[in-house]
């Protein structure tokens, strides 16, 4: 085997790790929260950080009228599905493709996580959003707008008492060495045909 | 003339100078008192280094406190009920309280004691006795509630308790008053020689904590004071102090103050362990109370026993020496190796101490100088190891710092000594303020006393602290005796009479201390798990309403149908699964307290409604923003009215 399909083949398992590490965290700080409240996401379910934390994050939420975090959500059929997919995709590739399939798995990648970032996006919106019209308190921005409690896609933001931080884990770095992965197969490949 | 005013207004002058800087070296002296200060002080967010467990005395509870901040963090009750936390007052913790005669609601507790494994304390249960209705209780360290209370028959005023064995095998306890055993209707002249004392040895589930009279010795009728267990070489005895061996049974602060040397009673209970377990002993009929809270079902139960175990020190010989020692004896308190037990005669000038191996020589060599009661009595001299000379006036108990140091507390003379074990020299001494009783070293009753601190409990405060009228607080004082000299820190009040006290480093429990009940553990036989789960159950004029809390409302809030002269148990579940988001319960006119029900926990209050009308009931805990809006009402209607049984929350009642 080739040292280029080599890594390839590395490439497409890396994204397996997905299934035992969390894709993304989010984290709420406050004064009475000496231990933070979290939640991971991973690409098939929601898990507490702590115990009870998603009932706990629920609880503090409903006072402003969000929406309380769903058991399950599409989704997650859908991210196992296709991370399945492009890892066989990527095997095969690895087994039989050259360099220039390599680089065709790195953009398919690079969209489909783009896709997946974009959806968290959408949800994240509208959970921050679709309040209920019967919420206990009511906030609004200067300018008048209903006040939305939306966590940051990336990063920390400060939202009424809590301080929330939003951030990649372990299986968004699997995942992302992958690509990376697949990128240097590419190129490496591609050293190689262009020396013989 | 003005040169002689001038030079008076220069020496003048010059004096004052002096003055102020004399009065400026004085209030120097203040730099003293704030390193006592830093020493105390545990900054705002931080952890004390140690809890401290400190018997609430006739208040019946026992009392958390932290050192060295001498900060108060709960009070736990076990002999008395407690409206605050529901104690003996809601339906799951009445049992706890049943006793042979009845529901007892109060209790003088004593002596608390942490379990311990290998001679060292290991923070899992502090035992606890009430003097008044014998009792022992059991503290879960990792709730810190009262999960057990098993009475004590053939005792009265069970005061020698509730001293743990090195391996947590046994909780001891005996009887301060000697009494008829089995009790009977008998003239009390004929106290000598028919009464009798009871020592009770509890076996102790290694696992569970639970406890079980193992056996009951039945001893002469003497006064058996305090108690200590022997530790390493000395592990398998307890040493127990008497007073009145004269067997008075009136006027005793004279008649039982006559003879000038009263007992230690030496007991090989392992001997007699072996005994029973090869079917020693005699059944005896007797009827006592074991109390156990169950933690998966929130509930305790009360068992009524019917039989105990009892031995006569006289079927097993060799089990029960007498050592005599100087004087009414208190503390009986055993150094950290197992050799020393020093009885702390109470009316006499001296410090008796005794050996363990001479006791064991003198048994060996068979040198009895008598025998009370068939029991045979040592030679003084024969198991004596030292005598501290006149450290002060009217010793009480002794506690040992790990170093070869012993400090005893002196009632009269109301101090601290500090003496040297061997040498029996006395090398410092601090007063009390005022009249102290106890002390305590955390770690003091094992082979591994944490010689930092020594807590000295008063009996008297007067002056101490701000008044407040012919009541004034009870309290405890902080020395530091990590070095040569002790050196006072700190005073602190407590809650009733401050007995005695168990301690032990923090690290050794704050890492097991629950934050919630589970609600999937939670097999309370009326919880509601869930929203989904809660209704209103009428049988006959009893009427179950299965609630649950969760900020900020009751499930069910609105109720109809309830009629008066109906039994109406409220059964609420708290479904909060978060640290520290109690909510409270009650009901206007309910005849008990509230309920203060912690997250995963169901509790039961029960109301008896006696008037027609709409009533209301909240939530009694500052549980969150929407606290004051956690509020509901009850509907009671006539008792020949048909008003149908509805609930519902959030909805109008169709």
């Amino acid at each position: 085997m080739k040292k280029s399909n080599k890594l390839m083949l590395l490439a497409a398992l890396l994204p397996l790790a997905l299934f035992i590490f969390p894709l993304w965290n989010i984290t709420l700080e406050a004064p009475q929260y000496p231990i933070p409240l979290g939640m991971n996401i991973h690409i098939n379910d929601f898990s507490d950080a702590h115990p009870h934390d998603i009932k706990n994050i629920n609880l503090m939420n409903h006072y402003v009228g969000m929406k309380y975090i769903p058991d399950a959500i599409p989704e997650f059929k859908i991210f196992p599905a296709g991370i399945i997919i492009t890892t066989i995709l990527g095997l095969i590739i690895a087994f039989k493709g050259n360099y220039k399939w390599f680089l065709f798995w790195f953009i398919l990648m690079i969209v489909i996580s783009s896709a997946g970032l974009y959806d968290f996006y959408l949800w994240e919106h509208d959970y921050g959003h679709d309040l209920d019209p019967k919420a206990i308190m009511k906030f609004t921005n200067p300018d008048g707008t209903v006040m939305g409690f939306q966590p940051p896609l990336f990063g920390s933001k400060d939202i009424l008492n809590f301080k929330a931080h939003s951030y990649p884990r372990l299986g968004a770095l699997f995942l992302g060495l992958g690509i990376a992965a697949s990128l240097i197969a590419y190129l490496v490949g591609k050293k190689n045909k262009n020396r013989i | 003339m003005k040169h002689l005013l001038k030079l008076t207004i220069a020496i003048v002058s010059v004096l004052v100078a002096f003055t102020s800087c004399n009065n400026t070296s004085k209030s120097n002296s203040g730099a003293l008192s704030s390193s006592a200060a830093e020493k105390v002080y545990v900054a705002p967010g931080d952890h004390d280094e140690f809890y401290a467990f400190i018997s609430g005395g006739f208040s019946g509870q026992l009392s958390v406190y932290g050192l060295p901040s001498g900060r108060l963090f709960k009070v736990i009750p076990v002999f008395s009920q407690d409206a605050e936390k529901a104690y003996g007052y809601n339906e799951e913790t009445k049992p706890m309280l049943n006793t042979s005669h009845g529901f007892v609601p109060w209790d003088d507790a004593h002596h608390p004691d942490i379990s311990q494994t290998n001679g060292v304390i290991d923070g899992r249960w502090v035992f606890i006795n009430g003097n008044n209705t014998p009792r022992i209780a059991k503290i879960d360290l990792s709730t810190f509630e009262t999960t057990e209370i098993i009475e004590i028959p053939n005792s009265a005023g069970n005061h020698s308790s509730s001293f743990v064995t090195e391996n947590s095998e046994y909780v001891v306890a005996g009887t301060r008053f000697s009494i008829p055993i089995p009790q009977k209707d008998m003239p009390i002249k004929d106290y000598k020689g028919n009464f009798k004392g009871s020592l009770s040895f509890i076996s102790i589930d290694p696992e569970h904590g639970h406890m079980d009279i193992k056996f009951q010795l039945i001893m002469p009728g003497f006064d058996y004071d305090l108690s200590h267990p022997g530790r390493g070489k000395s592990h398998g005895w307890f040493f127990f102090t008497t007073y009145n061996t004269e067997e008075a049974s009136t006027l005793m602060e004279v008649n039982a103050s006559q003879n000038d040397k009263d007992f230690i009673a030496a007991v090989n209970w392992k001997k007699i362990e072996e005994y029973v377990n090869n079917g020693g002993g005699t059944m005896m009929p007797a009827k006592y109370a074991h109390n156990v809270y169950d933690e998966a079902t929130h509930s305790a139960t009360s068992t009524m026993k019917k039989e105990v175990l009892t031995v006569n020190p006289l079927d097993v010989p060799g089990a029960v020496y007498f050592l005599p020692t100087p004087k009414s004896p208190h503390g009986c308190d055993v150094d950290p190796t197992g050799e020393y037990i020093v009885g702390n005669g109470k009316l006499s000038a001296n410090l008796t101490v005794h050996s363990f191996t001479k006791m064991l020589k003198a048994i060996e060599d068979n040198k009895v100088a008598g025998e009370a009661y068939g029991i045979p009595i040592l030679n003084f001299e024969d198991v004596l190891a030292g005598v501290v000379e006149q450290p002060g006036l009217g010793p009480l108990h002794t506690e040992f710092d790990g170093k070869g140091n012993a400090y005893t507390t002196f009632f009269i003379s109301s101090e601290v000594v500090k003496w040297k074990i061997g040498t029996w020299e006395v090398v410092d001494r601090q007063p009390c303020y005022y009249s102290v009783g106890h002390l305590m070293i955390p770690g003091g009753n094992s082979q591994k006393p944490f010689g930092k601190y020594v807590v000295a409990m008063n009996k008297i405060t007067k002056d101490r602290y701000l008044p407040t009228g012919p009541e004034v607080t009870q309290s405890a004082q902080l020395y530091d005796i990590s070095g040569d000299k002790m050196e006072l820190l700190l005073d602190f009040p407590t809650i009733g009479e401050p007995h005695y006290a168990a301690g032990c480093p923090a690290d050794l429990i704050k890492p097991r201390s629950k934050k919630l009940f589970k609600l999937e553990d939670n097999k309370h036989p009326y919880a509601a798990l869930s929203e989904a789960d809660t209704k209103v159950v009428r049988d006959g004029k009893t009427v179950h309403i299965y609630m649950t809390t969760i900020r900020s409302h009751f499930a069910p809030d609105n109720i109809e149908g309830i009629k008066v002269g109906d039994k109406v148990y409220f059964h609420v579940t708290n479904l909060e699964q978060d640290y520290d988001v109690p909510h409270g319960v009650s009901m206007i006119g309910a005849n008990t307290s509230e309920l203060l029900i912690m997250p995963g926990q169901t509790e039961t209050f029960l109301w008896e409604p006696k008037q027609v009308g709409v009533w209301p009931f909240y939530c009694t805990d500052f549980c969150s923003a929407l606290h004051q809006e956690m509020q509901g009402y009850v509907r009671v209607s006539p008792a020949n009215s048909n008003t149908p049984l509805k609930w519902s929350l959030g909805e109008d009642i169709e």
